[in-house]
Formats: C-alpha cells, structure tokens, sequence
C-alpha cells in the first residue's frame, strides 16, 4: 500500500497519549481487586496502545516498540504462567488452581489474593501478545500490502 | 400488563438485535456482511446476560463495607458478568480467525460474494 | 430458497418472544436466579459468591474471584481458546517470500 506522508498531529498525538493508555491499562490490571478490571480488561487496553502506534505511525516504526516476532512466544508465556501457577499449587499439595496452598504470606485467604494477582498477570500478557498478533497477521496477510 | 411490558423490554431489544444477527447472516450474500451479523448476534447475547443479571436498586458486584454480605439483594448478580467478560474477549479472538479464513478465501478465488465463490470452488473441484 | 430463510427467521423471532413471555422481569432482585436457594432447596451459585467472595479470598471484586479463583479451570481454558485462535492467524496469514522478492502462499 502507498502510505501517504506521515501526518506530523497524528503522530505527536499517538505517540503522547500511547503511554499513558499503557498507564492506564496496568492500573487496571493491578487495581483489579479492589475496582472493575482484571487481566482481560487490562490486556485489551494494553493491546489499544500497541495497535495505536501500529496504525499511526507504520509497521516499521512500530517494529521498535513491540516487534512482531515476540507475540506468539509471549502469548505462550502468558498461558504458561497461568498453568504454572496451578502446577505450584499442585506441588505444595493442593489441587490443581488451587492457590490458598502455595505459602506466599500467613493466611489462606492471602495466599489466594496473591495467586489470583499471578494469574491475572499471566491472563494480561497472554491477551494483549494474541491481540496485537492478529493485528500483525491480518495486515500482513492483506493483498495490497 | 405495563409492569409486564416495563419488565420485559430489555429482553425485546436483545430480541430484536439477535433477529438483525440472524438475517444478517443467513440473507446477505457477501462473506463480510455474514461476518458482520454474526458480530451483531453474538453481541446480543452478551447483552441479554448483562440485562438478566440486573437487580432494581442494587450496586456493582464489589464488596462495599457499608453494605455488608448480609442481603445478596443489595449486589447484582456476577455470575453473568463473569461468563460474558471471557466471552467477549474471545469473541474478538475468533473474529480474527474468521477474518484471516476470509482474507484467504479472497486471495484463492478473488471474491467474496457467496453465489460466484460456489460456482468457482465447484469448477476448482471439477478440474 | 428465499422464502425458505424468510420462515426461518419468523420462526426463530417467534419463538424467541414466545420464550421471553416466561422469563423473570429484569431487575428482579427475588427471581430463581437471584434468590438465596435455588428449586432444589441448595444453596444458589451466586449468593454463595456474594457471601463468600471476600472471606474465601480476601479480594473486595467478586468478579475477580469468581473468573481467577471459583472458574479457574475455565478461565484457563478459555486463555487457551485465545492462545489457539492466534496461532490459527498466524498459520492461515503467513507468508513466505520467494528469494526474488515474490510472495508465496
């Protein structure tokens, strides 16, 4: 595709507000105990941010911030943190997802807090790599491109 | 009867969404029209599990120390809320599926208007 | 054929109507699904949450609890339908690049 020359508003603007819906999106993941949010929510924000950069300012610049390549092998992370968390559980003895058993403070009720923060991050990582590779995918996979 | 009509409005709307959905999907002839309906439909679901869980008067399903645990009356239901905010981001997921598996179709035949993709797949077949 | 996707559809409004004739009014707050027992005279899911989400937990989002803690098994299986859709995109859109420069599919 002919891309237009880069207009200089659209650029400044994306490029000023990207972080901040970044700030926005771990916000919403680390508050997610307390406020609406969590790990779905917060990945997806986080994902806006990347494919804003990605629309506005081209492939290749956006190569720099986030490349391509990484998706898929974070997106696997993702997932296997979430499982890893139910194998850890399931080594101290509990059943498997079960997080009041993994000793990370005194009481049950807080080991399950701090288990539930684990997966919530793994849940994040896993959507926003997804999200932002099947951006990349489709554009790549676009007849004009 | 109008406490059953102010009762049961929601519901219609997510009825009638669910309707455009379907014709959508089964009526138009252009995969991405179909595509579109199916968006349509499945985002009437989600909203008629949002509206069924409502509760008249009460709050967001988050622990408030003034209200207690006591009445379950004074919370909306979660449960719904829970089941529909997975569904909504795989909903996104498998939307880029269909997307990618239309994007295919397009680059093997050079069209997405459903009567001539028939024909030309039965004519790939024949040869 | 037309007429065919006609009646389907008249038939699916109709029943679809026909079904919401017997629901609960929304925002009740003592229909089936919101009340303390269900018909079987068993505790019901969602109070069960609402009254336990915090002391099972220590975590004020019941919603939270409920997708991280009490479905945590389909929580991750629904991780995992996200995980393979993207690795679909990826296997359907991949392109491979002749040595010339052309793409090849």
């Amino acid at each position: 595709m002919e891309r237009k020359k880069d207009n200089p508003i659209v650029s400044l603007v994306s490029r000023t507000v990207s972080p901040f819906i970044m700030l926005f999106a771990l916000y919403v993941i680390f508050h997610g105990h307390y406020s609406p949010g969590g790990g779905f929510q917060g990945g997806t924000m986080l994902a806006a941010a990347f494919i804003l950069i990605r629309l506005s300012l081209g492939m290749e610049t956006s190569q720099l911030q986030f490349k391509s390549s990484w998706a898929t092998p974070l997106g696997s992370a993702g997932v296997l943190i979430y499982f890893g968390t139910g194998l850890v559980a399931l080594l101290f003895g509990g059943n498997f997802l079960d997080y009041g058993f993994i000793p990370f403070t005194g009481t049950v009720a807080e080991n399950r807090s701090i288990g539930i923060l684990c997966i919530e991050i793994g849940v994040a990582i896993a959507v926003m790599a997804i999200m932002v590779s099947i951006y990349d995918d489709l554009l790549k996979g676009s007849p004009d491109d | 009867m109008i406490d059953f009509f102010l009762g049961h409005y929601g519901y219609w709307f997510a009825i009638l969404l669910m309707c455009l959905g379907l014709y959508g999907t089964i009526m138009k002839k252009n995969l991405i029209k179909k595509l579109i309906g199916m968006t349509i439909f499945q985002t009437s679901i989600i909203i008629f599990f949002v509206a069924s869980s409502s509760k008249w008067g009460a709050t967001v399903p988050i622990l408030d120390e003034k209200i207690g645990v006591a009445n379950t009356a004074k919370y909306i239901n979660p449960l719904p809320h829970t089941l529909m905010l997975t569904a909504i981001v795989v909903g996104v997921a498998t939307m880029g599926v269909a997307l990618a598996l239309v994007i295919t179709t397009y680059l093997r035949y050079k069209t997405l208007d459903e009567s001539v993709l028939l024909k030309r797949m039965k004519k790939d077949n024949d040869n | 054929m037309k007429i065919v996707n006609y009646l389907i559809m008249i038939i699916f409004s109709a029943l679809m109507i026909y079904a919401s004739l017997s629901l609960p009014d929304r925002g009740d707050a003592y229909a089936v699904l919101n009340k303390e027992k269900s018909l079987a005279q068993t505790q019901n899911a969602a109070s069960y949450y609402i009254h336990n989400a915090k002391k099972d937990a220590e975590t004020e989002n019941m919603v939270t609890v409920i997708l991280a803690d009490y479905r945590g098994y389909d929580t991750l299986g629904e991780e995992t339908v996200i995980l393979t859709a993207g690795l679909i995109c990826f296997l359907l859109l991949r392109i491979e690049k002749n040595k010339n420069g052309k793409k090849k599919r």
